[in-house]
């Protein structure tokens, strides 16, 4: 028995560890609430919460949703009570569970992003900050900050200079730009610690009976296995370009194998988003498969595994 | 507390199927699923295989529930196979094991005192009424029914459902079966012939609009069981919202998956497809 070795499944963002790569995608797991039913949120190597808001959004109309061939279409609109009644509500929960969080914010200006950076200082259990810049579900689709790299680093360095202390800091990025490389390079260089690719694929569908699109919001983000090409694409180009950057990998994560591809393409972890709502219990079962693939095929830490694809 | 409270996941044996009428009448081995289930509660099922292109679990909502008798618990499902989610349950044959979650989302309200309860079912919406009827019955309460569908083979109507209610009444737009047109063109003759106290209904929105409307003007409480596209059934996905007054009368837009699918009719804001009311919490107008 001397010989067997723990196997360690850390992985790190920014300044911080954390005991498992499975992490929840941001607006695929409720408050929290939801799924604590199901598993303890302790078992996750940390929740993402839904990208929240300065003040309180209704979201859009419904029909919200449209299930596609191996994916899906969402317009929500980012639902959602706001930062003030999220901190009073969502966060002492969160911490009481011991779950590990990551908030996701977004914002509509440049000095919104900064509000919910200064709103966040001082919390226990924060573990790290998502910047959603890429969210498709917004009013001013035109203006997603991730489609432009100054909007990009604008965002990024007005979070760095108002959250303070060295919470880590992942910059979620749209697959919907011609060089996601530049845009992950520029934002890198404005402060963020790490990067989440991908966010959805802005798509569309048109209901034949009614002659008009399915959603009300017209067009939707699509999520599910249907992307995950792209994000394994996506994460390889940029790990490529900034091998060193912790990469947050996301887009039709459903099984062990699916997050082991990330892995090898550079993800150093994984959140589950689409699976959940297919199966409440998929984050673990993605984790319990991805350590099993990871130990039969010889690797001793999750570090090792990174990345190498590149050969 | 958490979030459905009361769910479970758990691979579940299919008992018997048979086909009746345009649906299929479905019994699931679910065992201490079933404890818990209430009459409005649903459960979500995995569709397609492990291979399956269908991401999304599909919500069905419970037609009986038993804790005990020879299978142990026991779910039944009225499965109308509309989609390809739909067919694909209604083409499971016994023994075959499907991926369960439930019993989902808030239950109807049953009152305390025994009082006049009229259900209101359309197509296969009448299916959670059977449930309910048998609890009502079991309170003393006094239970009519009317079901009612475009056709005579989409009224859900089994024997043993009409033993637990005191009238039964039959409409058909086509005239094929009972009075020839909807549920609302009996509602208020039945109202006060029965002098209804509660009205329940399911069915499609458009329906229980119309028989909200109906329960307003007679002063009658009405609860339903709402329908709108889920992709989780557990309240993460937000895609099931709709507009619902909260106690203080501000109007938010609410999953019917965990808020519902049994809400106070009055409390909804009735044709708001497409669109977000004025006035709702968050919006911009």
């Amino acid at each position: 028995m001397s010989e067997f070795k723990a196997f360690d499944f850390r992985t790190k963002f920014g300044s911080r560890y954390f005991p498992s790569p499975i992490f929840t995608a941001s607006g695929c797991a409720g408050s929290g609430k939801e799924l604590a039913q199901f598993f303890d949120l302790d078992e996750l190597g940390a929740v993402v919460t839904k990208s929240i808001a300065v003040k309180p959004r209704s979201g859009r109309a419904t029909p919200r949703m449209a299930e596609t061939p191996s994916g899906m279409l969402n317009s929500i609109g980012l639902q959602g009570p706001g930062i003030d009644q999220f901190l009073a509500n969502d966060i002492p929960w969160l911490q009481s569970k011991g779950a590990r969080v990551i908030v996701s914010i977004s914002g509509e200006t440049v000095e919104e992003y900064a509000t919910l950076a200064r709103k966040l200082r001082g919390i226990n259990a924060l573990f790290g900050i998502e910047v959603n810049i890429s969210c498709p579900n917004v009013e001013n689709r035109g203006l997603v900050f991730a489609c432009d790299p100054i909007a990009s680093r604008a965002v990024i360095e007005a979070v760095r200079r108002n959250i303070g202390g060295d919470y880590p800091i992942i910059a979620k990025l749209s697959p919907d730009v011609t060089d996601i490389v530049s845009i992950a390079k520029e934002v890198v260089s404005a402060g963020a610690d790490g990067l989440a690719l991908i966010n959805t694929i802005l798509g569309m569908v048109i209901d034949i009976d009614a002659v008009r699109p399915k959603l009300a919001g017209i067009t939707g983000g699509l999520s599910g296995p249907a992307i995950r090409p792209v994000a394994v694409r996506a994460i390889f180009q940029v790990h490529a370009a900034l091998p060193n950057v912790p990469i947050l990998g996301m887009g039709g994560v459903a099984t062990g194998r699916d997050a082991l591809e990330m892995i090898f393409a550079g993800a150093s972890g994984i959140s589950i988003g689409t699976a959940t709502f297919g199966n409440p219990t998929a984050a673990i079962k993605v984790k319990e498969e991805l350590l099993g693939l990871l130990q039969s095929k010889g690797f001793n830490s999750l570090q090792e595994a990174i990345g190498i694809a590149h050969g | 507390m958490n979030i459905n409270p009361r769910a479970i996941q758990k691979s579940v044996e299919v008992l018997s199927n048979k086909k009746v009428g345009s649906y299929h009448h479905m019994v699931f081995s679910v065992g201490e699923m079933a404890l818990h289930a209430k009459p409005g509660n649903f459960v979500a099922i995995a569709v397609g295989g492990e291979s399956s292109a269908m991401v999304l679990r599909r919500a069905f909502a419970i037609y009986r529930a038993s804790d005990r008798g020879n299978f142990g618990g026991t779910i039944e499902l009225v499965v109308a196979a509309h989609g390809s989610g739909s067919r694909w349950l209604s083409e499971r044959a016994i023994h075959d094991r499907v991926d369960m979650v439930g019993p989902l989302g808030t239950s109807f309200g049953i009152p305390t005192e025994p009082v006049s309860a009229l259900l209101v079912g359309g197509g296969y919406g009448s299916a959670p009424l059977f449930g309910l009827a048998e609890v009502l019955k079991q309170r003393g309460c006094r239970v009519d029914i009317v079901l009612g569908a475009s056709n005579a083979n989409k009224i859900y109507a089994p024997l043993e459902g009409k033993r637990s209610v005191n009238t039964m009444t039959l409409t058909t737009e086509d005239g094929g079966a009972g009075v020839k047109g909807r549920v609302t063109d009996v509602l208020p003759q039945l109202i006060e012939k029965h002098k209804t106290e509660i009205i329940y209904s399911c069915g499609p929105m458009a329906m229980l609009e119309a028989v909200d409307e109906i329960a307003q003007r007679s002063q009658v409480i009405h609860q339903c069981a709402v329908e709108e596209s889920m992709a989780c059934g557990i309240g993460v996905c937000m895609t099931c919202v709709i507009p619902l007054k909260d106690e203080a009368g501000s109007i938010r837009m609410q999953r019917s998956c965990i808020e519902g699918p049994v809400v106070d009719g009055s409390k909804v804001i009735w044709g708001s497809n497409r669109k977000i009311p004025p006035g709702t919490w968050g919006s911009s107008s």
